[in-house]
C-alpha cells in the first residue's frame, strides 16, 4: 500500500500544531474576545476535570492485584460502530462550539469522517498487520478520496475556529489514523509546523545512528541543559544582588511545582527559595482565587510555551508548570501524586482540621522533613515515570513457581498484627501478601516507592526503620505502621551490579516491608523479618530474588530477538501492572530517556484522549516511528528507530503481545499470596 | 542471664538506648558515627524512627546498645514514649549553634524524668561542635569536667563562631537535672565514643540483667528470640506499670 516512512510525519507534528494553535489562542486574549478565551478555558477545564474523576473511579476500581473477578475495564459506553463513529467525529467540538456552530456543519463533518475512520483503519494496517487490527475495520472502505476529503474538512472546520483550541487532541486524534492517504493534504492545511517545546524535546536531527542520545542536540535550546534541571538554586544574598541571575535560573527549569494554601502560604515549591519566588506565588494566588471568586474554577492555561495546570484540593493549591509537552491529564495525575504525599504525611482529618481552626496556618511546619519526598516524587515526574503515566506496577520478573514458594513462605511466617507484606526489589514488586477483604493501591505502593528508592532518607540511615504513615488509598483517616529492612543484593564485593545501577540509579537492594495497623507491633514484625528472611535463604528464593535484581530488565532484543523495537511499555490493564524492557542500550541517559518518555506521553495522551476510541495511534517522526495500541486487556505503546518499517513495527507489537502472554505469570503478580 | 553465667570471654547485655531531640540537631548522624563510623553531608530527615544496633566493648563485659534513632519533627512527638518506654538510657541531643534546640532538649527531659523507667541514665549532648572555633582538645577538657575549661569555651565563643549555647549553661542544666553531659561533632567524631562508652559505665549491672531489652536477640537466630521474647513481655508490663505509677 506504500504509505510508510516520513508521510505521517505531518499528521503527528499537525497535532502539535494545533496543541500550539491553542496556546497562541489562549494566551493573548484578543481585543474584545478576553471573555470568550476565559470562558473556552473553563470548559476546557471541566472537561478535564471530568476525565480526572473519570480516572480516579477507573483507578479505585483497579484496587485489586487480582483482579479478575472483580475488574471490568472502564471503558466509555461502547456505541455501536456507527454511532461510535458519528460521537467520535463531532463531540470533541461540541463542547467548545456548541455556542458558534449551527447543527448542519456538525452533521457534515459527522458523516464524512465516519468515512474516513473507517476507512483508514483497514487501509493503514492491511499491510502485514491484518489480522491484528482489522477488528476495528469491518466494513468496507469507500474511495480514499472521500476519506480524505473528509478529514480535510474537519480539520479546516478547526483550525478555522478558535473554539478548537481544547478539542486539538481529540480531534486531531482519529485524523492522525489516515496516515498514508492524506498526509500530503494535512501538511498543506497545517503549514509547516511550528514545533512545539513538547515536540522539540524529542526531536532530533535526521540520521543520527541513535537519535535519542544527545549528541545530536546542539540545535535545541530546550533540551541540552536538561542535565542541570535538578541543580539547586541557590539562596538570595543579603543584599539581593544574585537575585537576578537566581531568577533566570529558575525560570530555565522545565518544570515546576507549587503547593500553597487557598490563603496564598507558600507550603512546597520545587525549585527556588520563597524569598526569590514569593512573587510569583502571590500572583498565582491571585490568579486561582479570581476564577474562585467567580465560582468558575480554574484548572489550566498556557503562557509562553508551558502548560500551568491548577488542582484544588480542600485548602490547598497544587500547581504544575511543564514546558515538557504533558497534557493536563497527566500532569493532573502527577499533583494528585504529590497531594496524596501531604496526605500520606497528615492524614487527611488532620489537614482538614488544621485549616478550619486557622484559614492561615502554615503547613510548611506539619510537613517539617517532607521535602526530599516531595521533591523526589517532583523529580521522578521531571525524568519522566512510566509508573505515574500507566497507573500501573512494575513487577520483578520471577517464575510462577519460585514466586509461589515466596508467597507461602510470607504466608508461613506471618504474624498476627500483619495488614500487608510486601518484598519489593530495587522499585519493583517481587511478592505481597495481604488479607482477602483489602487490596493494596497502586498510588499508595508509588508513595512507598518513592520514599524507600528515590529519597535516600530511610536507606542512608541503616538499620531498620520504623515509620508511621498515611496510605490515602487504603484509608486516608488514620496511620499504619510500617516495619522496613533492606537486605542487599550484592553480599560480597558485587559482581557486575552495572546494569541495574546504571539503569534505575535507584540501589539494588531488596527491601522488606510488613505494614500492621497497631503501633506496637514493631517486634512482632521484626520477628517475622527475621523468620522470613531465614526461611527465604533457607529455601533458596533470597538467592533467586537476588540473581534477578542482578540481571536486572531484558532488553527489547532478549524478548524479540532481531526486532526493531527500542522499547516499549505494556500494560496489563487487569493486573493494574506493566513491564518493559531495560533502558540500554538506547535510552542510558537521562535526556535519552526523557526523550523516550515525553513521546510515551504523547502517544498515552492520544490515544486517552476523550472521545478519541482511538485503539491504534501509529506516530512517525524524524527521530522514531512509535505505536500504542489499547484493547480493554492491554495498553501497549513501542517505540522503534526512524528506519524503521512500520510492518516491523506491527509485527514487533505483536512478538511483545505474544511474550507477554507466555510469561504472563513471570512479569505479573497475579493474585498474589492472600489470607 | 545465661550470658553472664556462660559466656567464658566477656558477660554481654544489651541496652536500649533512645535519641531524642528537636529536628536537625545531628541524631542520626551521631549513631551513624557510632554504629558506622561514617559521616554524611546533608542527610535526609529521619522518618518515623530508624532501629540500629551496635556492640560496645567496655573492660569487664560487652554491652550491645539497641539503639531508637527517631525523628524529631513535632508531628513525631506523640510516638516518642513507644521509643523510650523501657529504655534504660537516652541521649538528648541539641544543636551548640541553635539556642531552640536546647529549650527543646530540657523539655525531653522533663518528659523522660516524669514518664520514663525511673533510673534511666539520661546523656545531655551537645552537637555540632566542628561549627565553633574550639578545637578539639579544648571541647575534650571541657567534657572532662573542668570548670577551667568551660571559660575557656567561652572566650572562644565570644571570638565570633557558630555557638550560641556555651558549654557553662550545658553542663549547668546537665549537673542540676543529673545528667551526663558531652559536647560533641558527628561531622569530625570528638566525643561520639565517649558518650556511648559513659552511658555503658552509668548503667549499673544489676539493671541491665533484668532489662534484656525486647528484641535483644538482634537480627538473626531465631532459636534464642523465643526465649527473649518470654523476658521481653515481662519486661514490658512492668514498664507500664511503673509508666502509671508517676
Amino acid at each position: 500500500m506504500g504509505h510508510d516512512g516520513e508521510d505521517s510525519l505531518a499528521t503527528s507534528e499537525g497535532g502539535e500544531e494545533l496543541a500550539n494553535d491553542r496556546s497562541k489562542a489562549t494566551s493573548p486574549p484578543r481585543d474584545g474576545e478576553d471573555e470568550s478565551t476565559i470562558r473556552v478555558l473553563k470548559e476546557e477545564g471541566a472537561e478535564t476535570s471530568s476525565k480526572v474523576e473519570s480516572s480516579t473511579i477507573s483507578q479505585a476500581r483497579f484496587q485489586s492485584l487480582e483482579t479478575e473477578q472483580e475488574y471490568r475495564p472502564p471503558l466509555p459506553p461502547r456505541p455501536t460502530n456507527v454511532n461510535l463513529l458519528r460521537e467520535g467525529s463531532y463531540s470533541p467540538k461540541s463542547s467548545l462550539q456548541r455556542s458558534r456552530k449551527t447543527s448542519r456543519p456538525q452533521l457534515l463533518s459527522t458523516a464524512t469522517t465516519a468515512l474516513s475512520r473507517t476507512d483508514i483503519h483497514t487501509q493503514s494496517y492491511q499491510d502485514g498487520s491484518r489480522e491484528t487490527f482489522d477488528a476495528s475495520a469491518q466494513t468496507t472502505p469507500p474511495s480514499k478520496a472521500t476519506a480524505a476529503f473528509g478529514s480535510i474538512k474537519r480539520i479546516k472546520d478547526l483550525s478555522g475556529s478558535e473554539g478548537g483550541d481544547s478539542a486539538s487532541v481529540k480531534s486531531y486524534a482519529p485524523s492522525l489514523e489516515t496516515g498514508g492517504d492524506v498526509e500530503s493534504l494535512l501538511g498543506e492545511v497545517l503549514g509547516a509546523s511550528q514545533e512545539s517545546p513538547a515536540w522539540r524535546l524529542h526531536s532530533t536531527q535526521n540520521g543520527a545512528l541513535n537519535p535519542f542520545d544527545s549528541v545530536a542536540y546542539e540545535d535545541d535550546e530546550a533540551t541540552v541543559d536538561f542535565y542541570r534541571e535538578f541543580d539547586e538554586i541557590g539562596a538570595v544574598a543579603a543584599d539581593g544582588e544574585n537575585e537576578e541571575q537566581l531568577l533566570n535560573q529558575w525560570k530555565s527549569k522545565r518544570k515546576h511545582f507549587l503547593i500553597l494554601s487557598s490563603a496564598g502560604k507558600p507550603i512546597y515549591n520545587r525549585h527556588g527559595d520563597d524569598n526569590l519566588i514569593s512573587g510569583y506565588i502571590g500572583i498565582i494566588q491571585t490568579i486561582i482565587s479570581f476564577y474562585e471568586g467567580a465560582h468558575d474554577q480554574l484548572k489550566g492555561f498556557t503562557a509562553a510555551g508551558a502548560r500551568f495546570v491548577v488542582m484544588s484540593q480542600g485548602p490547598l493549591y497544587l500547581v504544575a508548570i511543564s514546558k515538557l509537552g504533558e497534557n493536563d491529564l497527566q500532569l493532573r495525575v502527577q499533583l494528585e501524586a504529590l497531594y496524596m504525599q501531604i496526605l500520606s504525611t497528615l492524614t487527611l482529618p488532620n489537614l482538614t482540621h488544621m485549616f478550619s481552626n486557622r484559614p492561615s496556618t502554615d503547613l510548611r511546619r506539619p510537613l517539617q522533613g517532607t521535602e526530599p519526598l516531595l521533591s523526589a516524587l517532583a523529580d521522578t515526574f521531571t525524568r519522566g515515570s512510566p509508573p505515574t503515566l500507566l497507573s500501573a506496577l512494575e513487577c520483578l520478573k520471577v517464575r510462577k513457581t519460585h514466586r509461589q514458594v515466596i508467597n507461602d513462605t510470607l504466608l508461613r511466617t506471618r504474624c498476627e498484627t500483619l495488614l500487608y507484606g510486601l518484598i519489593v526489589a530495587s522499585g519493583r514488586l517481587v511478592s505481597v501478601v495481604r488479607p482477602r477483604k483489602h487490596s493494596l493501591h497502586p498510588s499508595d505502593l508509588q508513595l512507598i516507592f518513592n520514599m524507600l528508592f528515590e529519597a535516600r532518607g530511610v536507606k542512608a540511615g541503616g538499620g531498620e526503620n520504623w515509620i508511621p504513615l498515611c496510605l490515602p488509598g487504603f484509608n486516608k483517616n488514620g496511620y499504619l505502621y510500617m516495619y522496613v529492612s533492606f537486605v542487599s543484593a550484592y553480599e560480597s564485593g558485587g559482581e557486575e551490579g552495572r546494569e541495574g545501577q546504571n539503569e534505575t540509579g535507584k540501589p539494588d537492594d531488596i527491601a522488606i516491608l510488613l505494614i500492621s495497623a497497631n503501633k506496637e507491633s514493631f517486634y512482632d514484625l521484626r520477628k517475622m523479618r527475621d523468620s522470613l528472611v531465614e526461611e527465604l535463604e533457607a529455601n533458596g528464593s533470597m538467592a533467586i530474588i537476588k540473581s534477578a535484581v542482578r540481571r536486572g530488565r531484558p532488553t527489547a532484543t532478549d524478548i524479540v530477538p532481531g526486532t526493531v523495537l527500542r522499547h516499549f511499555l505494556y500494560k496489563s490493564r487487569a493486573n493494574v501492572q506493566f513491564t518493559m524492557p531495560s533502558y540500554e542500550p538506547s535510552f542510558t541517559t537521562l535526556l535519552a530517556k526523557r526523550r523516550l518518555l515525553s513521546l510515551y506521553h504523547a502517544l498515552h495522551a492520544s490515544v486517552h484522549a476523550k472521545n478519541a476510541h482511538l485503539k491504534v495511534h501509529h506516530c512517525i517522526s524524524r527521530e522514531s516511528i512509535s505505536l500504542a495500541w489499547v484493547t480493554p486487556l492491554f495498553e501497549l505503546y513501542c517505540v522503534a528507530g526512524p528506519h524503521a518499517s512500520r510492518n516491523a513495527l506491527a509485527q514487533s507489537a505483536n512478538k511483545v503481545i505474544q511474550w507477554v502472554r507466555r510469561e504472563e505469570e513471570r512479569v505479573f503478580i497475579i493474585g498474589g499470596a492472600v489470607f | 542471664m545465661a550470658d553472664t553465667a556462660a559466656a567464658p570471654p566477656k558477660p554481654s547485655s544489651s541496652v536500649k538506648l533512645v535519641l531524642l531531640g528537636e529536628a536537625a540537631v545531628g541524631k542520626s548522624s551521631l549513631v551513624l558515627r557510632f554504629v558506622n563510623n561514617d559521616f554524611q553531608e546533608n542527610k535526609e530527615p529521619t522518618i518515623g524512627a530508624a532501629f540500629l544496633t551496635q556492640k560496645s566493648h567496655l573492660p569487664h563485659r560487652t554491652i550491645k546498645f539497641e539503639i531508637w534513632d527517631t525523628a524529631g519533627q513535632e508531628r513525631f512527638a506523640s510516638l516518642a514514649p513507644m521509643y523510650y518506654r523501657n529504655a534504660q538510657s537516652a541521649l538528648v541531643v541539641y544543636d551548640l549553634t541553635k539556642p531552640t534546640s536546647l529549650v527543646k532538649a530540657k523539655h525531653w527531659v522533663a518528659e523522660l524524668q516524669r514518664q520514663a523507667s525511673p533510673g534511666i541514665v539520661i546523656a545531655l549532648v551537645g552537637n555540632k561542635l566542628d561549627l565553633t572555633n574550639e578545637d578539639a582538645t579544648v571541647s575534650r577538657e571541657a567534657n572532662s569536667g573542668e570548670g577551667a575549661d568551660a571559660v575557656g569555651g567561652e572566650v572562644a565563643e565570644e571570638g565570633g563562631d557558630a555557638r550560641k549555647i556555651s558549654t557553662k549553661e550545658g553542663r549547668e542544666y546537665a549537673e542540676e537535672e543529673g545528667l551526663l553531659f558531652f559536647e560533641t561533632s558527628a561531622k569530625t567524631g570528638v566525643s561520639v565514643q565517649e558518650v556511648f562508652t559513659a552511658i555503658a559505665n552509668a548503667i549499673p549491672e544489676t539493671q541491665m540483667k533484668g532489662a534484656k531489652g525486647p528484641g535483644a536477640t538482634g537480627a538473626g537466630t531465631g532459636q534464642t528470640a523465643l526465649g527473649s521474647e518470654r523476658v521481653n513481655l515481662n519486661q514490658r508490663a512492668e514498664g507500664a506499670k511503673e509508666g502509671c505509677a508517676c
